[in-house]
């Protein structure tokens, strides 16, 4: 309906979309928001292209967009992103990790990682590039990477009245509390940042 | 208190408030969490997962007729090999309420077809209903239990991926204890001689009108009235997207109980409307019924019955709406096709079969199909659970006779075997096939998420339990040539290859190594041991050979500019397989 927002996080199977987009549903859930969340199990998972959608408003029906739809792609993976950006409306935003992981096809020396990815997207729509690999390694865990841009997608849609800490604390293992909300504080500076 | 459910965690918490005693599935993608879930309530429900569905099915049936409430879930082709007890539960009925979920996979996220379920409620003549949200699938079991109970009728509850897979708000409620209902004896019910059957048809039929009248006053199946210009019959995830695309503009019939289907409702409904749509994933089911009654409507001639249906698909194919959409070069995108994990011990084992010459690879349904794809290519077949091994012994009878040049290998993952691959075994011996079985015993099953089996030694509620010995079971069937092996350490594979092609009977090799994700529980730490550091690779030494990348290993890249390969050590588990096909030795283990 058109109250409705609809959040895109795609990425690579291992890369913890789930957990981001179990994370951001409980915000958006705690907040009073009705919410629908839909996301793939099973074969997809392993090392493929995996998408998790999320779509909150005063009422959501389906839990799952077609093109040209959403508000804001989160992308964890560059090359995802421009997979992808068919489903985001011509005026939404773009969220993109500056990180690449190459498919098998790549691996295999049977096709080349495409150049200019992040330019492309830049042309096409209102992107924020985030090196989340670069601020979760700094934070001394590289898998904090998701949260980093939960942090950013957070500020990017303009959410920052969340109790966000909450829904981490609820959803993370307790010794991985602490480096998840500075992985999101991160995040959101991230875009902070990018508006300078 | 309102939750965030997907669909699999609603039918099991509805199943759980429902007084549900027993449980029973087999995993399969998208219905494994149910049972997964309803494992958590151990004081109040016994939750097992089964070798098959079939076994799932009739034991569940067992324990609604021992007077207890009970439910069995699967994907939808698991109510393929369930089908036999199906029909006859048609006939039967039950004691205590009895529900079967079926979780149908349109999309084909992780199956081998697109079947709709549907059909099977109409054809085993049971009741069906079709919940389209998490609220509804949890409102749906406790409905369907009361059904099942007043009418003695089995209940199919049909869902599908996104209904399984989407989480939505969901109010919880407690449970409501419901007393085991006597047993008793009952010939006329349950001991279906065709004597009995026979007899047992008539009750059905009989039965049948009466659910076709409950079904034209359930407020399952409601009208959301706004307008007399569109009129939308919809039911499961297709009611959703139409809502999505409609909003207020139709009016609709939601049907949530879909078999017998409120003719009568329906006909009203249509009377009513100026256009009627029918909006439906996958098959016209509904739209089918509906045009034997000689009512008009828009369905599948204009909405696709191959893959899943989303909003816009539905807006395109009815209102003609297209979406804006930004448009770019997509060609320079490369695939990302799923693949096998760093550290699989499926990859050693592929990797050595692949190198064989003149082989018919029959493979079966896990993550092992993964080896049927580039750069392993080691798989001719991959059809339903456990053909691998039947289907190569037919095959393996015409290449002895016609063929004598090409070799039958099939390949089949420890829970598979256990689900229907030792029939076929049996079969193999039986008829003297002289071909080769591998299990691929990697101690879980892997690719709905690591669930305990009859080998791993644990039951689904985390009880000890017998692990069934592979080796034990097959040399018990019959077959003399058991070998087992380290699937990650290729001279030992390479060894067992040889003795088994070498061989004129059958044989079977088993290939033991536990998945490079599963986390070892106290009966695999006495067996296996983790390597310890990451393979890393010495760039002088490099020839650019690409045999390491050739293993297909997602921690493995080979830059084609400088002809050389590397491995990103965060991906690494060390498990030395590419170390072991370099011809350089250019692979070297560092942090050991």
């Amino acid at each position: 309906m058109a109250d409705t927002r609809s959040i895109l996080l795609v990425g690579v199977g291992g890369q913890g979309t789930i957990l981001a987009s179990k994370i951001l549903s409980a915000g958006l859930v705690e907040a009073g928001y009705d919410v629908k969340m839909s996301e793939i199990h099973g074969m997809a998972q392993r090392g493929g292209s995996v998408s998790t959608q999320v779509r909150f408003g005063d009422k959501v029906y389906s839990p799952i967009i077609g093109r040209g739809s959403a508000d804001i792609l989160v992308s964890f993976e560059a090359m995802e992103a421009l997979r992808w950006l068919d489903h985001l409306k011509p005026d939404g935003k773009v969220v993109v990790n500056d990180y690449k992981i190459p498919s098998a096809p790549i691996l295999l020396g049977k096709a080349d990682y495409p150049e200019g990815v992040i330019e492309t997207i830049k042309e096409k729509a209102d992107t924020w590039v985030v090196d989340a690999a670069k601020i979760a390694r700094d934070l001394g865990n590289a898998k904090v990477m998701n949260i980093v841009l939960l942090g950013a997608l957070a500020k990017a849609m303009d959410l920052t009245d969340i109790d966000w800490e909450k829904a981490i604390r609820d959803n993370v293992k307790a010794n991985f509390i602490d480096i998840n909300i500075e992985a999101f504080h991160k995040g959101m500076e991230a875009i902070q940042l990018a508006y300078v | 208190m309102k939750k965030l459910l997907t669909g699999n965690e609603a039918v099991a918490l509805g199943a759980y408030e429902a007084g549900v005693h027993f449980a029973a599935a087999y995993p399969g993608t998208p219905s494994t969490e149910i049972l997964e879930n309803l494992a958590n309530y151990k004081d109040e429900v016994i939750a097992e997962w089964a070798p098959n569905e079939k076994v799932a099915l009739e034991s569940a049936l067992g324990a609604s007729i021992a007077g207890a409430r009970s439910l069995a879930a699967m994907k939808h082709v698991g109510l393929n090999v369930a089908a036999d007890p199906l029909f006859t539960i048609g006939y039967t009925g039950i004691n205590g309420g009895m529900v079967v979920v079926t979780a149908d996979d349109p999309g084909l996220h992780s199956s081998q077809n697109e079947q709709d379920n549907r059909y099977y409620a109409k054809h085993a003549k049971v009741a069906m209903v079709e919940p389209s949200n998490s609220q509804e699938a949890k409102d749906m079991v406790i409905k369907a239990m009361e059904i099942s109970e007043k009418f003695d009728t089995l209940v199919l509850m049909r869902m599908t991926t996104r209904v399984c897979h989407s989480k939505s708000l969901v109010e919880v409620g407690e449970r409501k204890e419901v007393p085991i209902k006597p047993y008793k004896k009952d010939l006329s019910k349950y001991y279906v001689a065709p004597a009995v059957a026979k007899q047992l048809h008539v009750v059905v039929e009989e039965r049948l009108k009466r659910l076709e009248e409950f079904s034209n006053e359930t407020d399952l199946n409601y009208v959301i009235w706004n307008t007399d210009k569109i009129g939308v019959i919809s039911s499961g995830i297709a009611f959703e997207y139409a809502r999505e695309v409609f909003g207020d503009n139709a009016s609709y019939l939601k049907l949530g109980f879909t078999y017998p289907l409120p003719m009568k409702k329906i006909k009203e409904f249509a009377e009513k409307v100026e256009t009627l749509y029918v909006v439906e994933e996958l098959e016209p089911y509904i739209e089918e019924h509906i045009r034997a009654q000689g009512i008009e409507c828009i369905g599948k001639d204009k909405i696709p019955n191959i893959w899943e249906l989303n909003p816009e698909i539905v807006a395109v194919s009815l209102l003609e709406e297209k979406p804006e959409i930004i448009e770019y070069d997509k060609s320079k995108i490369a695939n990302r096709p799923p693949t096998l994990c760093a550290g699989c011990p499926h990859r050693g084992f592929f990797y050595g079969l692949s190198k064989r010459k003149n082989v018919m690879i029959t493979g079966d349904i896990g993550c092992y199909t993964l080896g049927g794809a580039a750069p392993l290519n080691a798989m001719d077949t991959t059809i339903c659970m456990g053909a691998s091994i039947s289907l190569g012994h037919g095959a393996n009878k015409i290449f002895e006779k016609y063929n004598k040049g090409m070799k039958v290998v099939s390949v089949i993952g420890d829970s598979t075997f256990f689900h229907t691959g030792i029939n076929s075994l049996i079969d193999v011996v039986y008829n003297k096939s002289n071909m080769i079985t591998c299990i691929l015993d990697n101690r879980v099953t892997s690719m709905t998420g690591q669930q305990d089996n009859p080998g791993t030694g644990y039951t689904l509620q985390g009880e000890v339990t017998e692990a069934i010995d592979i080796e034990d079971l097959v040399k018990a069937i019959g077959v003399k040539h058991v070998r087992t092996v380290n699937p990650l350490k290729l001279d030992e594979l390479n060894e067992a290859f040889d003795w088994a092609f070498s061989l004129d009977e059958p044989s079977v090799i088993i290939s033991r190594w536990p998945c490079a994700l599963k986390k070892l529980t106290e009966i695999d730490k006495e067996e296996f041991k983790r390597p310890k550091g990451k393979c890393t690779v010495d760039v002088e030494k490099c020839i650019g050979c690409r045999r390491c990348v050739n293993t297909g290993c997602p921690a493995i890249y080979f830059d084609r500019e400088n002809k050389k390969s590397s491995i990103d050590d965060v991906q690494c588990v060390g498990c030395e397989l590419c170390m072991q096909v370099c011809p350089t030795k250019a692979i070297f283990k560092v942090g050991e």
